[in-house]
């Protein structure tokens, strides 16, 4: 659906050149939801408006639905955009004109002349979003998170096969991001619509995307399916975004677990393994004792994840062969620490 | 009690009626053309200036200069120096007709810096979620711009219709009739206390509705 190839931008401010963007290299396929994720200032505000060409960046290319859309003229750009919804963090309605008015406004834009395929077009897209009763409301007399769907109702006016969405939930307390970050899902799966987004918060990707980039100082530092990103982060920057979204304190996570003895290992499980009692048959078996020293078990979109640090004692060779058998069955399994660390007591 | 009606009898109330009126089709016709002129100079002004819709640093530079220079013009110099040309768009300099042209040149770029200052307050968020559907320049203006900033494009004009108020008066210069000439050359000149005080009055009252239809007018087109 959208392919970056080598995209860079350059700001020019006074007699310097600021790299917004450079060598970004992205691929988002049709249908999956894909989350840019950065701190502020990390350029994904300039990416995600480089698709729709609100900005243009200052190298490489852009396709999008197999279109060179550097190379479009202003007519060009135009139709691209109407084909393209766009959501933003603080809304942007027009305060002048009601609910209604606000998501026929992209009709209008692309010419639709015909009041009566408008309102229909209206009262379906405000049932879609559930403000069937408010299109005849100001946007100042809305909450924010009705606000956004109102939003969410004007992007999808003219049928758009790509949703762009900038920093949609950040504006909004947790649980009406949560109701807007399920009503992006549904939207998803019910009209196969592809959405982009980007924001600050983890969150938001472990919620409903399927890829994820983690931008950090105008360049893509890490890129993946949102459960490997997640159980296995590997740049800093991406270990501190996880951290911050499972509430983790890093010294607990980063411990060197001096005063436990034996093998330390972290277990990944995905999907439904997770519930099934595989550490224990396995520990039984081979007759290797656990203990817990750090667990965290969720989930990501819809994958159940189950993160454990464990500490395992026994023989050699049988927690070798646990492992290996934990291994076989689909966990991904680290060893942090290989024996015990040489301390005696009494020295 | 006497003495009250006695002044009231003695000012001739049928010269502050033709006053009047000359000051409200002053005040009318002068703002009609006002606003014509400079709504699109306002708007050009905005679109032009730096970081806005259409950018055009040359253009911006010009209308900016041209605004600052008739602004900075005293009317009663302006009002002079357009009689040739006042004569050649109404056939004479003097009376009513001869006061519209310079009142308009006066306030035309006044009332467009106020319009760009009403537009620049509309958010920019705005105009970018109407650029990322597809809209043209023209659609931005028409459909979006225009409509949020209406409340404070009608305060402009208010602002504009009192300062309009002020200089008819000084148009008796010109000859050009209305309640500010009346004061001057009855109240001030012929020392008639009687007639400055009635005519100050009228356009105190004046002042005072503009002023409320205007506020009414704005608080009739505030969504926030």
């Amino acid at each position: 659906m959208i392919h970056l190839q080598a995209v860079g931008k350059v700001y020019r401010a006074g007699n310097r050149d600021i790299h917004a963007l450079r060598d970004v290299n992205l691929s988002i396929a049709a249908g999956e939801i894909f989350g840019i994720v950065g701190h502020s200032g990390a350029g994904k505000s300039t990416l995600i408006r480089l698709l729709n060409r609100l900005e243009s960046p200052s190298s490489g290319r852009i396709e999008i639905a197999g279109e060179d859309v550097t190379a479009l003229d202003d007519a060009g750009l135009r139709r691209l955009r109407q084909r393209v919804g766009m959501i933003f963090q603080h809304f942007n309605l027009l305060g002048s004109r009601t609910v209604a008015q606000n998501v026929a406004m992209p009709l209008r834009i692309a010419g639709v002349r015909d009041k009566a395929k408008i309102a229909a077009r209206v009262a379906e897209l405000l049932d879609l979003v559930g403000l069937a009763d408010q299109g005849d409301k100001y946007p100042s007399q809305l909450s924010g998170g009705q606000k956004q769907r109102v939003g969410i109702a004007r992007a999808l006016a003219n049928e758009p096969k790509l949703l762009l969405c900038d920093e949609a939930t950040s504006a909004l307390d947790p649980q009406t991001t949560r109701s807007v970050l399920d009503l992006l899902l549904q939207i998803n799966e019910r009209l196969g619509l592809t959405i982009a987004l980007i924001t600050h918060e983890m969150d938001v990707v472990r919620a409903i995307c399927d890829h994820v980039a983690v931008l950090d100082g105008g360049v893509i530092v890490e890129q993946g399916p949102v459960t490997e990103v997640f159980l296995h982060p590997k740049h800093a920057t991406t270990r501190r975004f996880v951290q911050e979204a499972e509430r983790l304190d890093a010294d607990e996570e980063h411990d060197d677990f001096a005063h436990v003895g034996g093998r330390i290992v972290r277990l990944s499980f995905v999907g439904e393994q997770v519930y099934a009692p595989l550490l224990a048959s396995v520990a039984r078996e081979h007759g290797v004792d656990f203990s817990i020293l750090f667990g965290r078990v969720e989930r990501i979109k819809r994958t159940p994840c189950g993160q454990l640090t464990l500490a395992l004692d026994g023989a050699t060779g049988a927690v070798d062969a646990a492992l290996e058998q934990l291994t076989a069955r689909g966990v991904h399994v680290e060893t942090l620490r290989d024996a015990a660390p040489a301390h005696e007591g009494g020295h | 009690m006497q003495a009250l009606l006695e002044i009231i009898q003695a000012i001739d109330w049928a010269e502050i009626g033709t006053a009047s009126l000359d000051t409200l089709i002053m005040l009318g016709a002068s703002l009609l053309f006002t606003a014509l002129a400079g709504l699109p100079l306002g708007v050009l002004l905005f679109l032009t200036g730096p970081r806005q819709l259409l950018r055009q640093p040359a253009v911006y530079g010009a209308l900016s200069f041209a605004v600052n220079v008739l602004r900075s013009l005293p009317f009663i110099i302006l009002l002079i120096l357009m009689i040739p040309i006042t004569v050649k768009i109404t056939g004479t300099s003097l009376g009513v007709a001869g006061a519209i042209p310079p009142l308009v040149v006066a306030t035309t770029p006044f009332f467009a810096r106020l319009v760009e200052t009403a537009l620049r307050e509309v958010d920019r968020g705005i105009v970018e979620a109407m650029l990322a559907a597809g809209a043209s320049t023209r659609q931005v203006v028409l459909w979006a711009l225009l409509p949020e900033a209406l409340p404070g494009i009608i305060a402009a004009m208010t602002v504009t219709a009192i300062t309009l108020v002020a200089y008819t008066a000084m148009s008796g210069v010109i000859g050009g009739g209305g309640l500010g000439d009346l004061a001057v050359r009855f109240g001030y000149q012929r020392f008639r206390t009687d007639v400055m005080v009635v005519t100050v009055m009228l356009l105190l009252i004046l002042v005072q509705l503009l002023q409320m239809a205007g506020d009414r007018l704005v608080h009739h087109f505030s969504r926030k």
